[in-house]
């Protein structure tokens, strides 16, 4: 026996080293990211003037802040499409509730908060009450408060957006929160960067290093061996709808914080974009698998290239083709990690 | 853990059954699950629960973990009545499920599975996390404790054969405190050797003076472990009898239900073809079962 454990230690040992670096999920992520790095600010000077950097990490981050919460509830097993359309009714709520029906900031920015809340629990609770395909229930969620969003917004201001946020008292606290800018050589940085990193390192302990993390890798993995172990799945899944609801909340906010302005139709089509970089992070489809940390770094993948392509000077219109080739190398590269990491030992 | 000498308490006689299940019945629909079904289970003994596929054994099992409420009878944990709403009750009460699947998430660590639903934390507040070196710590001792050597606690449990899931499983049972340890056919999908060395464990469990519950459709798994034996067929009891009352062919042969076989064996004899060999030595087993 002791013989044979020495033999297999060392075995470890030996294999283990690259193993474990090429296990972790972001990896592949983390590899994109430095090629489109390279690639990019070896052709413009823009690309890797300190200016560009922030205005590619604002890009990155508008994505990363919603694709970090989305990546928890993908691993967790369940999709959010009302994501997107969740960060314009959180923006318009907050706008209505001060410029039109004259509620102090801070209170409609609660009150905001506690609908989003509310909206998450609703896709959470039908999600794990029913058993239907989070796919089809949030669906649903993306439809209704799309038309709610427009319908509310003309019935209140006869446009389409909601403005003058900015005249609103107290805007200018909020705006330092949320829509400020910090100067880095030169450069203006957005203050949601910092915003983006921080909820990053946040999400990425909640899920490494806590109960709740280790309950959401087991719900995504298998929710009936979970719950025979005493694992609280349903209150995992709505506590992971809620998270996504809160940090739309925090988004649409930020959105309308920028400029005191916002469109009825903002956030949508965004929901797809958080999925994408969530999956370019290494986060499986099928759910039990993926990283925060990699979501993020999908952010900035899709960030990087999106800014990049205009700073080389080349037509933007071809953008989409370069997501959808990503994605699509991002899901084979996770299937044969995943394969590889499923392999039976020797 | 504990000294095997230590657990001589076990010879001390014990008049209330760790487990004692009284007419539990379960219908589903018009689906009789199970019927009046009785038996118990000691400290330091292991309860055999013997039927063919469809007896009614996941049924059962589902009711003493806690899955399913049963629509009749009592369930008394040291002779007090109980009632299980959640697996966590049973759980509570100190009754591990070791489930046919395990209950294992394939992609996730060996430690981060051995502790799942139990994990345990460390910090204060907001910062309490999931103590992780405590964790592996723990894995790789209990293991060991089984006579298993992990080579590594951080491996996804999709990567160990079913033979080191099992013990995975049976491991994490007997740490959580498990004073019942129910296994659902843990030998069923294993080689003849991986089936010993589970048995085994199951021997282990008992000499520490845990009740184990063993649920399996192979008598001679069960009979050389087993200190009561309950046959369940089509959700009824075929009788539960204790060691001394019953001999491995009679047990076998309620349990393929004799006349049965024996008319089985006479059609496979009417063969003219290669499948006559078959029957006859079907027969001849039959008969010597008596």
């Amino acid at each position: 026996m002791t013989a044979a454990t020495a033999t297999a230690d060392e075995r470890v040992a030996h294999v283990g080293a690259l193993r474990r670096v090429l296990l972790k999920p972001e990896f592949g992520a983390l590899i994109g990211a430095v090629i489109i790095f390279v690639f990019f600010a070896a052709q413009s000077d823009v690309f890797r003037s300190m200016s560009g950097a922030a205005n590619w990490l604002d890009v990155s981050s508008t994505l990363g802040l919603m694709a970090v919460p989305v990546a928890l509830l993908m691993i967790g097993g369940h999709f959010d499409l009302s994501a997107g359309v969740q960060t314009g009714t959180a923006g318009l709520a907050t706008g209505i509730m001060t410029t039109y029906w004259g509620l102090q900031l801070y209170a409609s920015w609660a009150v905001s908060l506690l609908l989003m809340l509310v909206i998450g629990f609703i896709n959470g609770f039908l999600v794990t009450r029913t058993g239907l395909p989070s796919f089809i229930i949030t669906l649903g969620m993306f439809l209704g408060l799309q038309g709610l969003n427009l319908g509310v917004t003309k019935q209140v201001t006869n446009t389409v957006q909601v403005e003058n946020l900015d005249l609103v008292p107290g805007y200018h606290s909020l705006f330092n929160i949320l829509g400020s800018t910090f100067t880095l050589g030169h450069a203006k940085f957005q203050i949601a960067i910092i915003w983006w990193i921080g909820f990053t390192a946040i999400a990425s302990w909640l899920l490494l290093k806590t109960r709740f993390g280790n309950w959401i890798f087991a719900t995504g993995g298998d929710p009936t061996a979970s719950k025979n172990v005493g694992v609280r799945t349903d209150r995992t899944t709505i506590s992971l709808f809620m998270m996504t609801s809160a940090m739309a909340w925090f988004v649409g906010n930020t959105q309308i914080a920028r400029s005191g302005t916002i469109q009825a139709q903002v956030g949508i089509g965004q929901e797809l974009y958080f999925i994408v970089a969530a999956v370019i992070g290494g986060c499986l489809l099928t759910g039990g698998y993926g990283s925060a940390i990699g979501a993020s770094l999908g952010a900035l993948i899709f960030g990087m290239t999106q800014v990049g392509i205009i700073n080389v000077n080349w037509n933007s219109d071809w953008f989409k083709l370069f997501v959808g080739v990503m994605l699509l190398l991002a899901v084979l590269a996770n299937q044969y990690v995943r394969r590889f990491a499923e392999q039976v030992r020797r | 853990m504990t000294n095997l000498e230590v657990n001589e308490v076990t010879e001390k006689p014990t008049d209330v059954p760790l487990l004692e299940i009284r007419d539990i019945t379960k219908t589903f629909g018009s689906v009789i699950s199970l019927f009046e079904i009785s038996t118990m289970v000691r400290a330091g003994q292991v309860t055999c629960v013997l039927g063919d596929n469809g007896a009614g054994k996941s049924t059962f099992i589902k009711v003493l973990s806690g899955v399913y409420q049963p629509d009749h009878g009592q369930l008394l944990v040291d002779g007090v009545p109980v009632r299980f709403h959640t697996p966590r009750d049973a759980l509570d009460a100190g009754i591990a499920t070791v489930f046919q699947d395990l209950a294992m998430v394939p992609l996730m660590a060996i430690w981060r599975n051995f502790f799942l639903g139990s994990e345990p934390t460390k910090g204060w507040g907001p910062f309490r996390r999931f103590d992780a070196a405590t964790a592996k710590r723990i894995t790789r001792t209990e293991m060991g404790e089984m006579g298993i050597d992990i080579r590594d606690p951080d491996q996804p449990v999709g990567t160990l054969s079913g033979g080191e899931r099992q013990s995975v499983a049976i491991a994490r049972a007997v740490h959580f405190g498990a004073r019942l340890l129910i296994l659902d056919e843990p030998t069923s999908a294993l080689g003849v050797k991986q089936a010993g060395v589970v048995l085994k464990y199951i021997v282990q469990a008992r000499d520490r003076g845990l009740g184990v519950i063993f649920i399996t459709h192979n008598p001679h798994h069960a009979y050389p472990v087993g200190d009561r034996f309950l046959l369940l067929k089509r959700g009824r009891s075929l009788g539960d009898f204790a060691k001394s009352e019953i001999s491995l062919p009679e047990l076998t042969r309620l349990m393929a239900g004799g006349a049965e076989l024996e008319q089985l064996a006479h059609e496979l004899e009417r063969d003219e073809d290669g499948t006559g060999g078959v029957g006859r030595e079907l027969l001849q087993d039959t008969e010597t079962l008596g």
